[in-house]
């Protein structure tokens, strides 16, 4: 009666080892190190950078206890952080030769000092919140809003040139918030725009006003379509900060959407929060000049003179000098799109998409400037450099313009890339903001991980005590419940956080609940007289419906902490629900499988070890 | 060891009418400091900015305030946070100022009055989240009471679910009554613990209804009230020494979880006191009152429409 078969022991045994092997890796620590990652997307790293970075140590001596290469770093691990610091110097200094110009992020990092031949089972330890290891963490909401405007602003330019080709006359385009109003003069006119509309421009719903003779046509962005724009200005925004980010020489950052309109951004370790919101919130302009092609500008061009008054030298990407006149003729608020592409003549391009005033301000550039050259300047941290700079072979009305001639489709990507990091695709503020400091951190596992072993310690010892060997079987299967617990937590690679550990703590509080009502129950029946062996298993069977019901309703309750928890009600809501789950495995399957093991094989069993069963009607007996 | 050493049936609800009136009256109290001193909302719902500042020698509090008086802010909270040497600040939200710069201000000017300050920790938070987490909050809540209720009303019936939410909610606005009386501040992480005691004490509810259940089949003699009774009889000992096992780790974190977790833990303790006594006498009572009856549970009893059934009388 009171045996398992072989299969639910086996099942146990290898719970019990995927168990240990994914939790051992949280016991090993973490070591310093030094990552070595790109800067900028055209910079990729490979084995010859690892190859590099070996060589680099070993020629300054550096004792380096590993070096791996993942999928977009090299991360060199040290036994100490002096050696950390002096290797960063070192790798600094070989990887970025100008420091104006770094290629490389090389940055402090910690990594968990699990033995190989753990990470060989894919494990690793649990990766610890910015409470608990100090940092910067940034809410952002995206202006979609704004988003939207530009977009209409986009259309609205688009519709106008569509309209000039078909020879279509209205009575004026006008954006109104995210609607753009087209007003038509008669009904030929209106038919012929309401076919062009459904042609050329499906993202478009219109709505029709009649306002005295004429008719006012009015424009909104398909839902759809604004989902589509809205999706495409996070992303954008989210590259623009991963770009920016880089900078900061963070290790790990993590920069995530959240919700329809939200990214949120954190940089463990990172203490400086003035620099890091400076960085996060700067705005890198461009700028559209003419190129000075006079002959002093040429000549200091060539090196062969001094820079002309009126104008200034700025270096081109590759290194070229070019001398631009001073007077800006257009700024990256006008430009609404760069995408990499191919022209005509199937030639690496780059495509630029102004908005209404850029594109009338461009046409008029170009009328009066054809054969001359145009400089777009992308300006970050107060440092300006030439992005490009073409040669005007025409009036280019519109607002598209496409930049094309001498380049790779490499860089030509690269290009589209800077002009649109340049620029957020929709203004962004700080919503939310924390900055934990590094010994706050490590006072918050301190403070967590005492909470849990002495509140463990206390019910093992009560249980013990109270339950005798019963009470041994259910410390077991506490211990076997955390164990399980945070392996499941590592191999999800979940975050864990103080609220986390709460949890934690509150799941072994409340883990033991089936175990003490099942203790109970064993009694009742050896109280009420029941064999040993018959009361093991009724005391089993009748526990079962009510540890479900119970954890049933707890598991309700954490649901809606995960649904609806947010930030560290999150962290609690995860480790929570996981924690009923495995509980239901621990103490009821696993402490059975322990009793069966004890108990199950001695056929004249007389007495089980319990403690006390009391009797009301007879003098007080020991059961063991 | 043996710590319940109960001879027969104590009689519970004979008392019921009485505590019941006792928890009115507390409830009552709760909803009355809930409405006149309302609860202390951390920023995380308000909106505002956090500043933890850490000194090498315990910490003036008032030349602090000094400090932050004279940037302008008027009755701002300065606290000691967990030692004399932690000191907490409380800012509001500062139209025409963007997120950091409060706190950077302050920090500054608490550095130049004492350059041994170090900044340990700062909180932003944006109104608009505020409003959000609050509305979520109340969301949470309203899902967790649908969902023990359908569960609970599919289980047992729909006295039983009513009763124990009832009863379970008496528990949550009594802690709320706690932390508006004594204006502890009311964090997500006190919401969060509010909401899982939610779920934990129904847990305590549902154990004597499940035996309530199995006293029905067990003594078809008994009456309404002796099986309550009886039944609680039963489960006291379980009930006080897994509220018990729970208390010591709760009791746990109260000790060595720091002042990070110290409401969070609190909540919890008056959770699960509050949790025994609701589910002993307020839902059991309320169960009483409405009339729970043998035949609403045990549908694989006898049929009323069935006199000839062979079975008749033979549950166990």
């Amino acid at each position: 009666m009171n045996r398992y078969p072989l299969w639910k022991y086996a099942i146990i045994v290898v719970a019990l080892l995927v168990g240990a092997i994914y939790s051992l890796p949280n016991l090993f620590g973490e070591a310093p190190a030094v990552q070595v990652s790109p800067a900028r997307a055209t910079v990729k790293v490979d084995a010859g950078t690892m190859a590099r970075v070996e060589e680099v140590l070993k020629s300054q001596g550096i004792e380096v206890a590993q070096v791996q290469l993942d999928a977009t770093s090299v991360k060199a691990r040290f036994n100490d952080t002096d050696t950390q610091i002096k290797a960063r110097d070192a790798l600094d200094k070989a990887f970025n030769a100008n420091p104006a110009e770094p290629s490389h992020v090389v940055a402090l990092n910690l990594l968990p000092r699990t033995p190989a031949w753990l990470s060989a089972f894919g494990a690793s330890p649990m990766y610890l919140g910015l409470d608990l290891r100090g940092g910067v963490h940034f809410m952002l909401q995206v202006d979609m809003a704004a988003a939207l405007q530009r977009r209409a602003d986009v259309l609205a330019t688009d519709l106008r040139t569509a309209l000039r080709e078909k020879g279509i006359r209205h009575g004026g385009i006008s954006r109104n918030g995210q609607l753009i109003d087209l007003r038509v003069r008669d009904q030929a006119s209106r038919n012929a725009a309401v076919d062009l509309l459904r042609a050329q421009f499906p993202d478009l719903v219109v709505t029709e006003t009649a306002e005295g003779t004429d008719t006012r046509l009015s424009l909104a962005v398909r839902p759809e379509a604004a989902r589509t724009v809205q999706d495409q200005a996070l992303k954008q925004n989210i590259t623009t900060l991963h770009n920016r980010i880089n900078e900061l020489g963070v290790a790990e950052p993590v920069i995530q959407q959240q919700g329809a309109d939200r990214i949120v951004v954190q940089l463990p370790g990172v203490q400086d929060t003035a620099k890091a919101k400076d960085i996060l919130g700067r705005t890198a302009t461009l700028e559209l000049r003419l190129v000075d092609e006079s002959t002093e500008g040429l000549a200091a061009e060539r090196g062969a003179g001094p820079v002309p008054f009126g104008s200034e030298s700025y270096s081109e990407r590759g290194g070229r000098t070019v001398i631009v006149k001073r007077e800006v003729l257009l700024t990256g608020e006008n430009l609404t799109d760069a995408q990499a592409g191919f022209d005509d003549t199937q030639q690496p391009a780059v495509h630029l998409t102004l908005d209404a005033k850029g594109s009338r301000i461009f046409r008029d550039i170009t009328r009066e400037n054809i054969g001359k050259r145009m400089a777009i300047i992308l300006f970050e941290k107060g440092k300006g450099e030439v992005v490009t700079a073409p040669v005007i072979r025409s009036e280019i009305g519109g607002g598209r313009v496409q930049i094309s001639g001498a380049m790779s489709s490499v860089e030509a990507n690269d290009t589209a890339l800077l002009l649109r990091a340049g620029s957020l695709a929709a203004p962004m503020e700080i919503i939310e903001e924390r900055t934990i400091g590094p010994s706050l951190g490590a006072e918050n596992i301190q403070k967590g991980f005492h909470s849990v072993m002495w509140g463990f310690l206390v019910i093992v010892a009560f249980m013990c005590v109270y339950y005798m060997m019963f009470g041994v079987f259910s410390s077991i299967a506490l211990a076997f419940n955390l164990v399980l617990l945070v392996s499941v937590l590592s191999m999800l690679q979940a975050t864990l956080t103080l609220p986390g550990i709460a949890a934690m703590a509150l799941a072994l509080g409340m883990a033991i609940d089936s175990n003490v009502l099942i203790n109970e129950r064993v009694r009742e029946e050896l109280r009420r007289g029941a064999s040993p062996q018959t009361a093991i298993n009724a005391g089993y069977e009748h526990a079962w419906g009510t540890i479900l019901d119970s954890n049933i309703t707890s598991l309700i309750a954490g649901i809606a902490l995960l649904i609806f928890g947010s930030g560290p009600v999150r962290g609690f809501a995860v480790v929570h629900c996981l924690g009923i789950v495995t509980s239901m495995f621990s103490s009821v399957f696993f402490s059975r499988a322990l009793v069966n093991l004890w108990y199950g094989r001695q056929k004249k069993l007389k007495t089980v070890s319990i403690g006390t069963v009391w009797r009301a009607d007879a003098p007080s007996t020991k059961a063991d | 060891m043996e710590f319940f050493r109960i001879r027969r049936d104590i009689p519970f609800m004979k008392h019921a009418l009485v505590l019941n009136a006792v928890s009115f009256i507390t409830f009552i109290l709760a909803v009355f400091f809930l409405v006149t001193r309302g609860l202390n909302l951390s920023v995380e719902f308000t909106g505002g900015t956090v500043v933890e500042v850490a000194y090498e020698q315990p910490a003036d509090l008032e030349s602090v305030r000094k400090v932050v008086e004279s940037l302008g802010y008027a009755e701002v909270p300065v606290q000691n946070f967990g030692s004399s040497r932690d000191v907490l600040l409380r800012l509001p939200v500062q139209q025409g100022k963007t997120s950091g710069e409060q706190s950077e201000q302050l920090f500054a000017a608490l550095k130049a009055q004492n350059p041994t300050a170090t900044l340990s920790r700062t909180e932003f938070v944006g109104p608009q989240v505020g409003q959000e987490l609050f509305e979520h909050g109340l969301k949470a809540l309203g899902l967790v009471i649908l969902g023990i209720v359908i569960y609970l009303a599919i289980r047992f019936e729909w006295k039983y679910a009513v009763s124990a939410i009832i009863a379970n909610l008496h528990d949550v606005v009594i802690i709320l009554g706690f932390f508006a009386f004594f204006q502890w501040e009311f964090s997500l992480a006190v919401l969060a613990a509010v909401l899982a005691v939610l779920g934990y004490s129904v847990n305590e509810s549902v154990v004597i209804f499940d035996r309530i259940r199995e006293s029905f089949r067990r003594y078809r003699k008994k009456t309404t009230v002796e099986i309550i009774d009886n039944a609680i009889t039963s489960t006291i000992s379980r009930t006080i020494i897994t509220h018990g096992s729970t208390q010591i780790m709760v009791l746990s974190m109260l000790l060595f979880g720091g002042p990070t977790l110290h409401y969070f833990a609190m909540a919890l303790t008056i959770g699960i006191c509050f949790g025994i006594y609701s589910s002993v006498f307020v839902a059991a009572a309320l169960a009483m009152w409405l009339g729970i009856k043998r035949e609403d549970l045990i549908k694989s009893g006898p049929k009323a429409g069935d006199p000839d059934d062979p079975n008749a009388g033979a549950v166990v």
